[in-house]
Parts: C-alpha cells; sequence; structure tokens
C-alpha cells in the first residue's frame, strides 16, 4: 500500500495522518500485511476462462490489496498480465516476466494476454482509482473521488471505508461519504444501509435513479428486494425527490426552449409588423433578409479570421451592425425600385416579393454555394451556463434572448421618441391625413421599410449563432414569423413580442407530447381559432382604421 | 368581364340612377346584361379544338409509326397532359381569386389531396406485383405495418376513390374556409393562412406514421382500372380524359360566373363590405366558389398522378402553391382562358429553362413575379386585349 512507504509521506505535514492510517490499517479485517500473500487458488480463475469467476477473483485482489494484488491489479489494467495453461499468472515487465504469487522471473513462453471484458475492465480501474483514495496528494485523492463517484462499484467498499476513516479534508469528506453510501446500498447492516440511502438521495443528482430504484423493486416472487420497510421508504422519498426534481428542470427547459425560439421569431416577425402595419404589404421576401443578415455576419467572421484573428472574440460587434446595414441596404433598394410601384395592391406584391425572394435565394446559392457556410461562436458565446443538474442552458441562446429584448428597445425607442418614429406611427394610423399635415408619407415607406428589413437582419446575424447558415435559412422562418405578427395583431410592437413569444412557448410546450411536425398543425389550427375570436390579433388598433 | 359596380339587387323601379344605366325601357332594375356563357365564334373555336384534339391525338399516337415526326412520343404526352392538369388547377385558382378576390396560396395542398386519393388506388391495384409481394403497398411493409389504416379500406375500387378525390379536397376546403371566412379573414391575411396551411400538410405527409408513404410518397403504379398504366393506349385515354375535364372544367367555371350567383361573388371581390350593407352575406358565397375550385384542382391532382407516376410530400409546398398563383397572374386573373395560356406558358418556359439553364430558372421565375404585376398587370390576356383594342382603332 502506498502509504505503508515511508518515503511517500512529505515529512511533517502529512505525519499525523499516516499515523492514523497506519493505525486503521491494523483494524482493517484481514488485510495481510506479509509478503507474497497470495496463494495460487487467487489468481488462478484469471487465467481460466470463466467471466464470473475472474469478477470474483478481482473483488478479493481488491479485498487484499496488498503490494502483490496491487500489481496484478495494474498490470491487468495495463493488459500486462499473461495467463499460462497451467493456471499461473504471469506481470509482464518489458521483456521478463515474473510469477504474480512466488515474484520469480520466470519465461513468459506461450502464455496469452488475461482477457477481460469492460465490466471487469471498469472494476479494476475503480479498484485502481480506490487505491489512490488513501493518496497523500490531495489533487490526486479529489480526482479518484470524482472518478469513482461516476462509476461505483460495491467491490471497492474497503477502501472507501479506509479512505473515509482518515479524510480530513471536509469537502472531499463529504464527496466520501457519498461514495461509501453508493457502495453500502448492499451492506448487511439495516442502519448503515438506511444512512448510505439517505446521502445517496440527498445527492440530489439524476444518475442516482438507477441505485434507488431497484430497492424499492419487487423480486420475481413477490417480496421486497429491500427488506427493511425504513429504507424503502427513504428510498422512496429520494425517488419522488428526484422525479421532482427531473419535472422541474423539464419545464424549466421547456420553458427556456420556448423562450428561445421566441426571441428568434421575435426578431424576424418585428421587421415583418412594422412594414405591413405601415404599408400593408406581407413582405414574401422578409426571410431572406434574414438570411442577407446571416450572411453578412459570415463574410464580417472570415474578415476577423483573416486579418484581425486576435480580435475574432470580438466579431460579433462588427457582424451587427454590418448586417444590419447589408439588409437595410437591400430593403431600400427594392422597396425604390419594385415595391413603390405596387401600393395599394397588396395581393400583387405578395407575389411580387416571392419572385424577389427567389432571386435571392438564388444569387446567394451562386455567390456562396448551395452549401451551407459555417459560422463559429465567439469563445465568449460557446458552453452554458448549468441550472440544474440536468438543464443547461448555452450562452449563445441566452445572448440571442438578451440581444431581442435589446432589439425590441430600441426598435421601440425608434417607433416612439424620435421624429421617424412620430411619422411612422402617424402614417400608420392614417396616412392620408398624416399625408395633409406634410409628412413626406413616400420617404417614410422608404425609410421604414429599410428600418424593418435591417431588423431582420440583425435576426439573421443572431440566428447565424445557433443554427445552419444556408440559402434556404430565411424560408424556414417566415412563415412562422408570420403567424406571430398574426397572432400579436398588425402594427403593435407589444403584439409582435407578445405573439412572437406565445407562438414560441406553446410551440415547444406541446412538442414533447406530439412531436414537432403536430405541435406546427397544433399550432396554426389553435391562430385559425383565435383569430375567429379576435380577427385583429391580440393588439388590435383601436379606432376607425381598422377595416378599410 | 363585368366590373361590378354593384347596382342595388332589388332597385326601386323609379331610381333613376339604375333607369339611366339599365335598358331601353324605362321600367328597368339596372342590372346590366349578363354575358352569354360563350359567344358563338368561341362556341366553334372550342368546338374546333375539341375535334382536333380529340382525333389528332389518337391518331398521333397509335396509328402514326414512330418513326414519322408527327408521332406523339410518350414524353410528349406526359408533358402536355401534365400541363392541362395545370391549367385546370390554374383555372380553380382563378375563380377564387380572379373572381372572389380570395388569394389561395394553398391550392397546392387540394391539389396533393386528389392526387393521393386516385394514388392510392393506383397503391392497391399494385396487388402482388410490388417489390415485397404483400397484400399491403411496399412503404407499409418496408414500415413494418401488418394491416391497412382504416383510410386506407376500400381503396382497392376505382370508384370509391374518385369519390375520395372529389370529397377529401371538399371537405377539408369546406371546413377551412368555414371558420376563416366565417371570421372575415381576407386579403393578404388569408393568402398567409392557406399558405400556413398547406405547409403544415406538408410537414405531416412527410411523416412516415401518416402512412401516405412519407418522403417518397407513392410511386411505381402498374395498372389502372385493369390497365396496365405505361401502355400507349392507356395514356391516350389517359390524356383525353383530361383533355375533356379540362374543357368541362372551363366551360363549368365559365357557367358559374356569368351567373347571378356569379355576379355576387364578383361584388364580394369588388366591395365586400358594401355587399354586406346590400343586405347579402358573403359567407355562404364564398364557400362556394372556394369548395368548388378546390374540387376542380382536386380533380386536376387526380389526372396529374397516373400520368406523372409520382406524388410525394413536395407536391404540397408552399412554392407550388405560389407558381400556381404565378401561371394565373401571367395569363390574366379573371378571365378563365387566362390561367390556361399562363400555365402552358409558365411551365412551357419551365422546361425550355430547366432542360438548357438550369441555374437561371429561379431568376427567370422570380423576375416573371416582378415584372408581371408590374407592367402586365392583366397578363397575356391584357396584352391581346391591348393590341386587338389598337388594331380596331387604327
Amino acid at each position: 500500500m502506498a502509504f505503508s512507504f515511508p518515503t511517500f509521506v512529505r515529512p511533517g505535514a502529512r505525519r499525523a495522518i499516516a499515523g492514523v492510517a497506519l493505525a486503521l490499517l491494523a483494524l482493517l479485517a484481514g488485510a495481510p500485511l506479509a509478503a507474497f500473500a497470495l496463494v495460487p487458488a487467487d489468481v488462478a480463475p484469471l487465467a481460466a476462462d470463466d467471466f464470473d469467476a475472474k469478477s470474483a477473483a478481482i473483488d478479493k485482489l481488491i479485498a487484499n490489496h496488498d503490494k502483490e494484488s496491487v500489481a496484478v491489479l495494474k498490470a491487468l489494467s495495463e493488459d500486462s498480465a499473461l495467463a499460462t495453461d497451467a493456471g499461473a499468472v504471469l506481470l509482464q515487465d518489458g521483456d521478463a516476466a515474473r510469477d504474480a504469487v512466488t515474484g520469480k522471473t520466470v519465461a513468459a513462453g506461450d502464455a496469452q494476454p488475461v482477457t477481460l471484458n469492460n465490466l471487469l475492465r471498469s472494476k479494476v480501474a475503480g479498484a485502481l482509482s480506490g487505491l489512490q483514495l488513501d493518496s497523500p496528494d490531495r489533487a490526486t485523492r479529489e480526482a479518484a473521488t470524482a472518478a469513482l463517484l461516476r462509476n461505483p462499484d460495491p467491490a471497492i467498499k474497503p477502501l472507501v471505508d479506509a479512505a473515509r476513516a482518515k479524510e480530513t479534508d471536509p469537502a472531499l469528506k463529504k464527496r466520501l461519504d457519498t461514495l461509501w453510501a453508493m457502495t453500502a446500498l448492499h451492506d448487511a447492516d439495516p442502519a448503515r444501509r438506511l444512512e448510505a440511502v439517505q446521502l445517496v438521495a440527498a445527492r440530489h443528482d439524476l444518475d442516482m435513479n438507477e441505485l434507488l430504484r431497484p430497492l424499492v423493486a419487487k423480486k420475481p416472487d413477490g417480496s421486497f428486494n429491500e427488506a427493511d420497510e425504513r429504507i424503502r421508504a427513504a428510498a422512496q422519498s429520494g425517488i419522488d425527490e428526484l422525479d421532482a426534481i427531473q419535472r422541474r428542470s423539464q419545464i424549466a427547459g421547456t420553458l427556456f426552449a420556448g423562450l428561445s425560439l421566441g426571441s428568434v421569431l421575435l426578431l424576424a416577425a418585428l421587421g415583418l409588423a412594422i412594414t405591413y402595419g405601415l404599408i400593408g404589404v406581407i413582405n414574401m421576401a422578409h426571410g431572406e433578409f434574414l438570411m442577407i443578415g446571416a450572411y453578412a455576419t459570415y463574410v464580417v467572421q472570415n474578415l476577423f479570421q483573416r486579418y484581425a484573428p486576435g480580435a475574432f472574440d470580438w466579431y460579433p460587434l462588427l457582424a451587427v451592425p454590418a448586417s444590419f446595414a447589408a439588409a437595410g441596404l437591400v430593403g431600400i433598394v427594392l422597396e425604390r425600385l419594385v415595391l413603390k410601384h405596387l401600393y395599394g395592391r397588396p395581393l400583387e406584391t405578395l407575389l411580387t416579393t416571392f419572385g424577389i425572394s427567389l432571386i435571392l435565394i438564388q444569387a446567394t446559392r451562386m455567390l456562396f454555394g448551395a452549401q451551407n457556410v459555417q459560422v463559429v461562436n465567439p469563445a465568449w458565446m460557446s458552453g452554458g451556463v448549468t441550472v440544474l443538474p440536468n438543464l443547461i442552458l448555452p450562452y449563445n441562446r441566452l445572448a440571442i434572448l438578451a440581444f431581442s429584448l435589446i432589439v425590441v428597445g430600441i426598435a421601440w425607442t425608434v417607433l416612439t421618441k424620435t421624429r421617424l418614429g412620430l411619422f411612422v406611427r402617424a402614417v400608420t394610423q392614417n396616412r392620408r391625413m398624416a399625408a395633409c399635415v406634410g409628412v413626406k408619407t413616400a420617404r417614410v415607406d422608404s425609410y421604414a421599410f429599410a428600418f424593418g428589413a435591417g431588423i431582420a437582419g440583425l435576426g439573421g446575424c443572431a440566428l447565424s449563432q445557433i443554427g445552419n447558415v444556408g440559402p434556404d435559412l430565411g424560408q424556414s422562418y417566415i412563415i412562422d414569423s408570420f403567424m406571430a405578427v398574426v397572432l400579436g395583431g398588425v402594427g403593435q410592437l407589444a403584439g409582435t413580442v407578445i405573439g412572437g413569444f406565445g407562438l414560441g412557448l406553446v410551440s415547444k410546450a406541446i412538442e414533447p407530447f406530439w412531436g414537432a411536425v403536430l405541435a406546427k398543425i397544433a399550432v396554426l389550427v389553435l391562430i385559425v381559432l383565435f383569430i375567429q375570436k379576435r380577427p385583429q390579433g391580440m393588439f388590435a388598433l383601436k379606432g376607425r382604421s381598422a377595416e378599410a | 368581364m363585368t366590373s361590378a359596380t354593384s347596382s342595388p339587387h332589388v332597385g326601386t323601379a323609379g331610381s333613376r340612377a339604375a333607369a339611366g344605366r339599365g335598358a331601353d325601357s324605362g321600367f328597368a332594375l339596372g342590372l346590366p346584361p349578363r354575358p352569354a356563357l360563350l359567344s358563338r365564334r368561341a362556341w366553334l373555336a372550342l368546338i374546333a379544338l375539341i375535334i382536333v384534339f380529340g382525333l389528332g391525338v389518337p391518331f398521333a399516337t397509335l396509328v402514326v409509326p414512330e418513326t414519322s415526326p408527327l408521332h406523339l412520343s410518350a414524353y410528349a404526352m406526359t408533358i402536355t397532359g401534365k400541363f392541362m392538369c395545370y391549367a385546370i388547377a390554374a383555372l380553380a385558382l382563378d375563380l377564387v381569386w380572379g373572381y372572389c378576390g380570395i388569394l389561395s396560396l394553398g391550392h397546392a395542398l387540394f391539389f396533393a389531396l386528389g392526387g393521393y386519393a386516385i394514388g392510392m388506388y393506383l397503391m392497391r391495384s399494385i396487388g402482388h406485383d410490388g417489390k415485397y409481394g404483400s397484400d399491403l403497398p411496399d412503404f407499409m411493409v418496408f414500415l413494418d405495418w401488418h394491416q391497412l389504416p382504416w383510410y386506407w379500406q376500400g381503396t382497392q375500387h376505382l370508384g370509391y376513390a374518385l369519390l375520395l378525390v372529389v370529397l377529401v379536397p371538399a371537405v377539408v376546403a369546406w371546413v377551412f374556409g368555414f371558420f376563416t371566412f366565417r371570421s372575415r379573414v381576407k386579403g393578404v391575411y388569408l393568402s398567409i393562412i392557406t399558405q400556413a396551411m398547406t405547409f403544415a400538410a406538408m410537414l405531416l405527409f412527410y411523416r412516415n406514421e401518416t402512412g401516405f408513404g412519407g418522403n417518397n410518397g407513392f410511386t411505381d403504379f402498374k395498372r389502372i382500372g385493369g390497365f396496365p398504366i405505361t401502355h400507349a393506349g392507356t395514356r391516350t385515354a389517359l390524356l383525353l380524359i383530361t383533355f375533356a375535364v379540362l374543357i368541362l372544367a372551363f366551360i363549368g367555371a365559365r357557367a358559374i360566373v356569368t351567373s347571378k350567383l356569379g355576379r355576387v361573388v364578383t361584388a364580394v371581390r369588388d366591395g365586400e363590405t358594401r355587399l354586406m350593407f346590400l343586405g347579402y352575406s358573403p359567407l355562404a358565397y364564398k364557400l362556394f366558389v372556394w369548395t368548388v375550385s378546390a374540387v376542380l384542382c382536386g380533380i386536376a391532382g387526380a389526372l396529374y398522378v397516373p400520368q406523372v407516376g409520382i406524388i410525394n410530400p413536395g407536391e404540397m409546398s408552399p412554392g407550388n402553391s405560389i407558381e400556381m398563383a404565378i401561371w394565373v397572374a401571367v395569363g390574366g386573373r379573371g378571365t378563365l382562358i387566362g390561367p390556361i395560356v399562363g400555365a402552358f406558358a409558365v411551365n412551357g418556359a419551365k422546361s425550355f429553362f430547366t432542360a438548357n439553364f438550369p441555374e437561371y430558372w429561379l431568376f427567370f421565375l422570380g423576375l416573371i413575379f416582378v415584372l408581371v404585376p408590374l407592367f402586365l398587370p392583366n397578363g397575356i390576356m391584357g396584352l391581346i386585349d391591348i393590341v386587338t383594342r389598337k388594331r380596331n382603332r387604327s
């Protein structure tokens, strides 16, 4: 054993521990300290083919954990244990081999490596970790504990018992307690079992379900696996608690997924709501503004990769304005060249904008290729924050959620606090009257359209951080964002926010039960039913402007 | 086409405005005379076309030897049949868009529903000739299903399948239309909702569990009504049936739009609110035209599938629906003949481009979408109108 060699112990600091450990060592049940305590019968099963017998033999080696047994275990883990036909186990050391029991150097001859299956391999690995539990180095002990917690094997219980008794570090001690509990669930002593169950349940780790469930299960003959009722009750309450945690994190996960989808829909729908409210134009090419924003982000990312790799983490700072500008520019060109001539003919505009979306998609395909392009998250956006044991919120989705709220804030500010916003609202409410009092409605239309397109570009920039960027990017979001606008009511910022998040939440809430496709259909049916009640959406414009 | 300035339904006899605009007698309801079903010349042209096509096609496919340049190849027949099916669908769309002001972006759904209905029959009539030699269609064997889902019951009978071709689109359209028209969803809103409807249906049909072959849909048909489906005679018959349906659909649609009912429908397009103030409830009129249009579209789909030999969910993609709208727009909406011309023109161009410049087809299609509404708001028919008017003036 490692600590039985004084050279391993740093003078002074560890002396007290070593003393306690040595004293305890003597108490350990029948662990023989004499040299060459192994007998041929101990290792003989390893040379045979029966894996159950091998498992038992390894258990015994672990229980012994003297120098020779440890050497065998090490050899097993390194695949350097050989078995002879006679049933002896040889430990290979370079070219030489020595007998595991006698320690004599022998010729390897025709000895074959001892075969292990995965189960036995992890058992041996666990045992070696267990042996490190009494390493003098805290980091080594910590790593060993962590390894064992992942894969606890009742066979290493003696080692855990020993380590637990002498551990002084409170944090490690707590973990060791858990580890002990996991190995002691089937201890002969009911009191220990009870304590073990309570400790295991207190971990609040969903993997513990696997350990607790067998305790409350029944054997085929109808009797319980666990005879003691108190232990069963403790195990059951532990399971219930774990179930509750699981439910909570599922609900939280669904909520987050819904908000995340909602934030994307919101970014896509915001510009749509503004232009539709203002000009009465449903822009089928709106999804392509998303795509343009995403490709602008891709271009900026590539420029950073080539010219400023050191500042790569900050490329979104430039990508955001670039995507706004790119989409806004295309938007204003479109409005000036085409849409302006079609005002008052909404159905034709629908077709025209669809044609424009076809042209934009095909142009992108020819410029960037039909394949998806790679947009890499900056380092600070990868990874996530662990909220609950099985719920990790990725940073990129959190960033987009925050980003969408900021964009809504900006849009709100522009619409309510600026002169342009005032004009936009005036024209939305009553175009003729606004024109009469001197608002240049045509120019307002252009700017508002560019603004809406720019916001979609921002949405594309956000989308590039969580999904694939390809020529068809816009197509997959366009229908959903229309639905968000329909749901929220036209020309209403608040409506679009509620519509976007509402749609995202409802879709994600239905998805676990019915699957993504049926969820989409259900949402559509819900929307059709919803507009039965509120044909103008949730937040209808009040007044006479409602119907032309 | 009459520009329905909605004269009162039962105007007071003495109404001067009505009388002024009305017929020669002093006592008139003020209704402009309804146009005839077809003009004399149109009848003659139609009959001539029927004779030429009805005799020419069987002659060119069955009698003329294959080596002759006059022989109608299988490819040419398929493509003609396909275009005629598209023309029927475009006609159906014109009925709702051109005359009722409802721009449906979901007509591909009805087209595909009709196609799937006949496809079920075609799958069943493969019998044991499939890859697995089972009673069930191959894809069901592949999915490890052991019996037909309930909605496949009875589809081995052609008559029942034809009934489904009519009923399924009708029911779907009626239910959808009832709920949306009742809540007075219209204009672009309605267009978007119809698009979402076909999109949702497409997703549904893509699922294997829905029981319609998932991704691959139905294909590999062997026979229809006992006749081998690839045989020249069968194909000729199918082509002639398609032609007959196209003619009947045109006459039927013309009968609807020239009827009194058609006049109310046109009034819905031009001033729904005003029509309501006059005491009409537009719901029933809209529903009627909408459902007829859906059924017509379903029949077009049912004729399409046996000739083309495949139906899959891609057929209901929103893009396909919008393409239908462009056929109508190119031909000239509200003319009935225009959509037929448009369907042939656009699809002819599509065949030409995809064969010669596949990359530029989407550009071209996109440009049609942009340029036609801008410069040709009444489509090809509008162009012909302008040309003939100019010629008459000179």
